[in-house]
């Protein structure tokens, strides 16, 4: 057993076992509500440059599979459980998550007492922190590293604001996921054709979009307007995907001609605030974020409340009530209203643009992990594009 | 939206007595739905039979009757009452089907009243198990390949197609009643037969197979704008084939990823809309195949269920109070989540930051008979569920708090080896309350993971975590010191003290000691629904050894109140019931702190104390909650008396520990439960008691029971509910007796000597009267004095009684009051106390007197109107009987004014028999004796004896035959009592059957009898049936069946059975034929009329004031 500590930005420290790989990690750390779908969480590309906590204790019981990865690899920059499984069981499980942690270099922490950290999370907000075990909290003399010398090293850490992290994560070159047919067989006329930006996409949104006929070219995040063109997509995507969105001014500026063509858009998670941005809203950064896949969202538009899967530490700040004005060029975008609300702390979960075609959400329609009460949000995208090109 | 304005009256509908598979979840569901109809301004009219329910009580509806569940009763009520709605979802089946009988009946059209909550086609497509069926197809799930029948012949014919074995499961019966798995056509004969019988609609589901697959629970609402959350998941430990009730189970699911999770929710969501659960819980189960995934739909309940309790102790999470909300009218949205202050609205799914661990608790000991092996009908009596912040540890803390020998995982001797190993190995593959430790030990001796698994179907998970626990118990053992590592290590994964001490052969006080010397104390954790996401204001805790504690500081004093732990026969909802009314008591002057572990209770509600600890009631554990407290602020102490035996056993070392013990000291209980000190309470005050002594070995028993003379009733000392209580005739059966004491004292490691025996001659034909009695040091106050209807000799709890007593004088009733206070003083009780009186030739014996709360305070306080455990709270807090009487709280008058116009109050027991089989499949004896066997308890209320008996027939078992067949078959000793009420059975229209010895006597006092076969004879020349035939054929409306002692008890045990087995009326003494007849009469003269409880007291006050004006004038 391999002693490991966690220490945080503001002084505070856990000290538990070494869990995954031995060594030091620095990031923000925030933590994930959810009891399921750690596999999903470690490999969605917006957890990138985060420590990230699991409030559920028990992590690691159903192994790891090759179906559930949201991307090719593990994202987060460390990982933070109480009980780590000793033994995975499932059908589908094909190695342990300690492997894959070990194997990708994942410097984590076990056996500290997560709801401390997470109540402590929750009233000082996120912050940095880093994770230290073996050489690593040694010095050359073999001795601990003395705590201020681990606190140094965790403030030299970047800051998550102002972060623009997308390039770090997306795709490098250009591929087409094709559509499907209703028996799950590729679908030789597709419904529509969606150019899909990765800004840290999930493997889930490309497919939630291919099982109803849309062919999605998914893009680097680099991608220029002309690249999009060359796609003749009906519609236009912008993932979910790490840093702050305030950063993002390639993303924005790239929006803007999506939007000024009248190209039908349809928006997650950070491609929610691009979307903000985009209309001249301000995004802000929240105190510890949405993560879980429990948080109930409003549709206002039915008056519904849906179960859905967060992972966001920033928000859009626009006008919660009534139509507004997109601030944007003096209003050249038009009318905008907040589509979707968390019931738990009212905040913006959704936009739709009234005098275009444009709507985004702040949460996870793909869910993985998370409930799937949010994904008729992509049939609304494929009956907006279809629509437009009817009209077109 | 608002709730509705339509609604200004609803008609909720209880569960009715505690019987297996429904239990005091339902009050728990039941109270908090009435409190959320009232805080809406609504009348509520509220009906259940129970009167040891908290939701009785009469300040939590407007019009509250105690009345049998029965449509006839029902209709007078809506009659009466004309509500606009009835709520029949949070009453278990038991109101579900009553329900649907009043809409069958033509009554809800007739009066015009809704349903709200559920409807009756929504009720009928989740309980039909074809239509069911249809529903799952529709949602895109699976069912198990199954088909319905209506004969036995039907079966063997679908049998051919889905093969052995198959399970078996009758429609519209609670708990699994009546289902089974049968391996061969014999079983299915069997099986199939009793669940046509027991099917209201004579109708019997058969399935393939899916024994040994993962079982999982979903706990959904639904709200009239279609939102639906899913509260909680649920993971049973043992795979399908044992009813989720039996089951060892955990919350969340922990073997599930995300997409089966998911896949899980998304069928879950889909049936309670293809079902049209319009608003309201409901509970679905899968099964899933461990090597495939293949998912099958089990079944679903449309309807607030035992596992909707769970979920919402487990989760904090108020099914029931959201459910009752949805159903006037509000949306999830609308209503706040309580548990963080209302900052967040319930429409979410709470997310668990801990592991929740729910253990059944049995008690196959009561019937040694019934075959232990657990199946799909429910057998468990009651549930502990424990919370941690890992699996381990939640199922250390469960197990222990089972209170139950054996119960508990454990390291002493050497681990088995050889032919002891391959035995206990094998016997694992069948399910019985021990398999956990079995499993364990098997484990312990180098059993692999895999051929457990392969026994079991336990998921390799759960099994690995048990060999964790062994590998750190070996660790603890092998440990050269107790450090604070090694104790930290042993109790993250939920070892207690006494466990350490064993692995470490030293003393629980030592292991205590050397922790706290290093300063290892759990923390307290909060139940907060959101993982800490948000900040919770409810202090709901529980325990766990991790860093940070999170109990607030306060400045008023706090009184704890030690629960009862979980329901078991002998201690159940009547104690809960007590401890929650001190709650009520206290709340004004103290800071109420609950300490319970039964997830069924209206005790362990977040919304009862100020503050709740969800933990076992050990010394180990009360002792740390305590400690947590008095860090918070002051604690006044502790109250152990009201929650039954559990509590109070733990009263001596909590004392000697230091605690304050509030009320009647623990040397006092100790006096009053030691043979030798309260004889001498007894020999002060000049009261006979039965001639008595103690022995701890053979020969001692051997001689006291000569000196005393048989018939002896001898039991353990310390035992509640007649545990292992026998009335011995003889020296033989007294040597079998002791025997078997010496070997229980050999498995506990205490082998030669014998805990005292207690024996007592046996008083033959006595009344027996029990008391409840309030004593503040000064003053006593009589609760009441219930006249049993069955003689001395049969438990007190399984015995009818009469309030007040009918028979007896007011000089009686002097004799009794003078005797208790006697007591009262003589012992130094202060609170309640409860005595066993036996009268005999005129001579008041005191059979023994117990200084807590009993488990008849909640009948005594709904019968008289006066709540004893709210006043014996505040008397324990000090204040004096005068000084509650002049708050109001108490009355003038107590029960030794005979009030001659009051109403007649009747406790029935309700029994557990039909649960109980032989290895062979026939039904358990169902004779009465002095063990306890009764798992709840009806009240029948009524102006005069004979009605008020009537109703606690009805409401008991449905009710005695107003015609038809009477069987008779009496001992000797009894053939002269019964001609009086045999003659008048066949005056009101009896035919008499009667075995040839019975006919004779019965024939010489000119009653006309038809002689019968007897058992044993076997079937006539002509196949001529005999008494056990005509009974099985439904020939026979009533048995009367009294044993004669030792002889002939096959033929007695035969017809018992077989009268259980048909669900027909029986009688086993002469006092309850007696009062049976009248009854019978009583009811033949026309429909019940109904009183509320409020009616009741109200009359009462009047009565009470009159009384106290004519004192005055006088």
């Amino acid at each position: 057993m391999t002693t490991a500590v966690l220490v945080l930005e503001d002084g505070r420290t856990f000290t538990g076992r070494r869990y995954g790989a031995e060594g030091s990690t620095l990031g923000e750390i925030v933590f994930n509500t959810g009891m399921t779908g750690y596999q999903e969480t470690l490999t969605d590309p917006s957890y990138h440059r985060q420590i990230v906590v699991m409030t559920a204790p028990h992590v690691g019981n159903t192994g790891v599979n090759d179906d559930d990865q949201e991307s090719t690899r593990i994202w987060v920059a460390g990982y933070v459980v109480r009980d780590p499984a000793r033994r995975a069981s499932n059908w589908r499980s094909v190695r342990t998550l300690d492997d894959d942690l070990e194997a990708q270099e994942i410097v984590g922490i076990s056996d500290i007492d997560t709801r401390a950290l997470t109540r402590h999370l929750r009233e000082r907000g996120v912050m940095r922190a880093g994770i230290f075990s073996g050489g690593a909290l040694e010095s050359a003399d073999g001795e601990r590293r003395p705590e201020h010398e681990l606190l140094a090293e965790v403030r030299s850490a970047p800051a998550m604001a102002g972060a623009d992290l997308a390039g770090e994560v997306s795709t490098d070159v250009a591929y087409v996921v094709e559509a499907l047919g209703p028996d799950g067989s590729p679908l030789e006329t597709p419904v529509a054709t969606v150019a899909a930006v990765d800004l840290g996409i999930k493997a889930m949104t490309p497919q939630r979009l291919a099982e109803r006929g849309v062919r999605v070219h998914v893009l680097p995040s680099s991608a220029t307007f002309a690249d999009v063109e060359a796609t003749s997509p009906d519609g236009v995507f912008f993932s979910n995907g790490p840093g702050d969105p305030g950063a993002a001014t390639h993303e924005v500026e790239l929006l803007r001609e999506v939007l000024d063509r009248r190209i039908p858009f349809f928006g997650i998670c950070y491609g929610n605030q691009i979307l903000g941005r985009a209309l001249g809203y301000g995004t802000y950064k929240l105190g510890y974020g949405h993560r879980g896949v429990n948080q109930p969202v409003m549709d206002r538009s039915t008056g519904k409340v849906e179960i859905t899967a967060h992972n966001h530490g920033f928000a859009v700040d626009a006008p919660l009530d009534g139509e507004s004005v997109a601030p944007h060029d003096g209003g050249r975008y038009g009318r905008v209203v907040v589509s979707h609300v968390d019931l738990n702390d009212d905040v913006v979960e959704g936009l739709q643009a009234l005098d275009l075609p444009a709507f985004s959400v702040q949460y996870h329609p793909e869910a993985a992990a998370g409930p799937h009460d949010a994904a008729y949000l992509f049939d609304r995208f494929v009956e907006l594009m279809t629509t437009q090109k009817g009209a077109a | 939206m608002p709730r509705r304005t339509d609604i200004s009256s609803v008609l909720v509908i209880g569960s009715g007595p505690i019987v297996i598979g429904q239990a005091c979840e339902f009050d728990y569901s039941g109270t908090q739905a009435c409190r959320v109809l009232k805080e809406e301004g609504l009348r509520v009219i509220l009906v259940n039979s129970n009167p040891a329910t908290i939701m009785t009580d009469p300040e939590f509806a407007d019009a509250t009757y105690v009345e049998p569940i029965t449509t006839e009763i029902l209709t007078t009520i809506i009659a009466k009452e004309r509500p606009d709605a009835i709520l029949p979802t949070l009453g278990g089946q038991t109101a579900l089907n009553a329900a649907i009988a009043l809409d069958e009946a033509g009554v809800l059209e007739k009066y015009d009243v809704e349903l709200i909550g559920a409807n009756i086609a929504s009720i009928q497509k989740g309980e039909d198990r074809e239509q069911f069926k249809q529903v799952v197809e529709v949602c895109g799930a699976e069912s198990a390949r199954s088909a319905i029948v209506h004969t036995i012949d039907d079966a063997l014919a679908a049998v051919d197609d889905l093969r052995y074995p198959v399970v078996v499961r009758p429609s519209f019966t609670m708990g699994g009643l009546g289902s089974g798995i049968a391996y061969d056509e014999g079983d299915l004969r069997r099986i199939v037969g009793q669940g046509l019988h027991y099917s209201p609609t004579t109708e019997v589901l058969l399935e393939e197979s899916i024994l040994g697959w993962k079982e999982y629970e979903l706990e959904l609402m639904r709200d009239k704008h279609d939102n639906v959350v899913v509260v909680c998941s649920i993971e049973n430990v043992d795979p399908v084939g044992v009813h989720t009730g039996d089951s060892v189970t955990v919350a969340p699911a922990l073997t599930l990823t995300d997409r089966e999770y998911q896949r899980l929710r998304d069928i879950g969501i889909a049936v309670i809309r293809e079902v049209g659960v319009d608003t309201g819980g409901c509970n679905i189960q899968f099964a899933i195949e461990p090597s495939t995934g293949r998912v099958v739909v089990i079944e679903m309940n449309p309807r607030v269920s035992r596992s909707s309790a769970l979920a919402s102790k487990a989760t904090g999470f108020p099914i029931a109070k959201i459910a009752a909300k949805l159903a006037i009218g509000y949306t999830l949205d609308e209503i706040p989540n309580d548990i963080t202050g209302g900052s967040t609205p319930a429409s979410f799914e709470p997310t668990l930051d801990y592991v929740v661990v729910k253990v059944p608790r049995f008690a196959f000991e009561k019937f040694p008979a019934a075959d232990d092996t657990l199946t799909t009908t429910m057998k468990s009596v009651g549930e502990a569920m424990a919370l941690g912040r890992n699996f381990t540890e939640a199922l250390g803390k469960a197990m222990r708090s089972l209170d139950k020998k054996g119960s508990t995982f454990h390291w002493t001797g050497d681990a088995l080896t050889g032919d002891a190993l391959s035995a206990l190995t094998a016997t694992i593959s069948r399910p019985t309350e021990h398999r956990l430790v079995d499993v364990q030990q098997v484990l312990r001796a180098g059993v692999s993971l895999e051929t457990v698994y392969e026994l079991t179907g336990i998921d390799p998970w759960f099994i690995d975590q048990l060999q964790l626990i062994n590998e750190v118990a070996a660790e603890t053992a092998a440990a050269p010191a107790l450090t604070r590592s090694v104790l930290l290590h042993a109790k993250r994964h939920g070892l207690s003290d006494v466990q350490i001490a064993t692995l470490r052969r030293t003393s629980e006080d030592a292991v205590r000691g050397a922790r706290h010397a290093v300063g290892l104390r759990p923390v307290f954790k909060t139940v907060d629904t959101c993982a800490a996401e948000f900040a919770a204001s409810t202090p709901y805790h529980y325990s766990s050894y991790d860093e940070e504690t999170e109990v607030a500081p306060r400045t008023r004093p706090a009184i704890l109140i030690l629960g009862s732990g979980p329901n078991r026969i002998g201690q159940g909802i009547e104690f809960d019931y007590s401890c929650v009314h001190a709650a009520l008591a206290l709340k004004d002057e103290f800071e109420t702190v609950m300490v319970n572990c039964n997830p069924e209770t209206v005790s362990t509600d977040y919304d009862t104390s100020d503050r709740l600890y969800f933990e076992p009631l050990t010394f180990e554990d009360v002792l740390e909650v305590y400690h947590a407290e008095l860090a918070a602020g002051p604690v006044e102490g502790l109250i152990v008396t009201l929650g039954g035996q559990t509590p109070l056993s733990l009263a001596q070392r909590l004392a000697d520990a230091g605690l304050p013990i509030l009320g009647t000291s623990p040397a006092a209980i100790d006096a009053a439960e030691d043979r030798g000190e309260f004889g001498k309470v007894l020999e002060a005050a000049g009261l006979p008691a039965p001639a008595f002594g103690t022995a701890t070995t053979m020969a001692g028993a051997r001689d006291t029971a000569r000196r005393i003379g048989f018939p002896v009733l001898v039991r353990p000392s310390y035992v509640l509910g007649g545990r292992g209580m026998e009335i011995v005739y003889d020296e033989h059966q007294l040597d079998e007796y002791v025997q078997r004491a010496l070997e229980n004292a050999a498995d506990g490691g205490r082998a030669g000597t014998l805990p005292p025996l207690l024996i007592d001659r046996f008083l033959d034909d006595a009344i027996e009267i029990d008391v409840d009695a309030l004593f503040d040091g000064t003053e006593l106050f009589l609760g009441g004095v219930m006249e049993h209807i069955e003689e001395a000799g049969i438990h007190s709890g399984d015995s009818a009684c009469t309030l007040p007593p009918v028979t007896l004088s007011v000089s009686e009733l002097e004799r009794i009051r003078l005797s208790t206070e006697a007591i009262a003083r003589g012992v130094g009780v202060h609170g309640l106390l409860n005595i066993q009186f036996a009268l005999v030739s005129d001579v008041l014996y005191v059979l023994e007197a117990n200084p807590r709360a009993s488990r008849t305070v909640p009948f005594v306080s709904k019968a008289t109107g006066v709540s004893l455990a709210k006043a014996a709270a505040l008397v324990m807090a000090g204040h004096s009987i005068a000084d509650l009487r002049a708050r109001g709280v108490l009355p003038l008058d107590d029960a030794r004014v005979l009030d001659l116009d009051s109403p007649v109050a009747v406790k029935e027991a309700v029994l557990p028999f039909k649960r109980f089989r032989t290895r062979e499949g026939v039904v358990v004896d169902t004779v009465l004796g002095p063990e306890m066997r009764s798992t709840g308890e009806v009240m029948g209320f009524d102006v005069d004896f004979p009605t008020a008996f009537a109703k606690s027939q009805e409401a008991a078992f449905g009710g005695l035959p107003s015609g038809g067949r009477a069987f008779i078959s009496v001992a000797d000793r009894d053939k002269r009592s019964i001609v009086f009420p045999v003659k008048r059975l066949a005056e009101l229209g009896f035919e008499i059957l009667a075995t040839e010895g019975t006919a004779a006597v019965l024939h010489r006092s000119g009653i006309r009898s038809r002689v019968v076969r007897k058992y044993s004879s076997g079937r006539g020349g002509d196949g001529e049936p005999t008494i056990v035939d005509l009974i099985t054929a439904g020939e026979v409306d009533i048995v009367v069946n009294t044993p004669s002692g030792q002889g002939a008890r096959a033929d007695g045990y035969e017809i018992r059975a077989a009268t259980t087995a048909a669900d027909k009326a029986m009688v086993t003494t002469v006092q309850q034929l007696g009062a049976a007849v009248q009854a019978i009469e009583a009811a033949q003269s026309g429909p019940f009329a109904v009183t509320s409880l409020q009616e009741h007291d109200a009359a009462a006050l009047i009565r009470r004031e009159a009384r106290a004006a004519a004192r005055v004038s006088a």
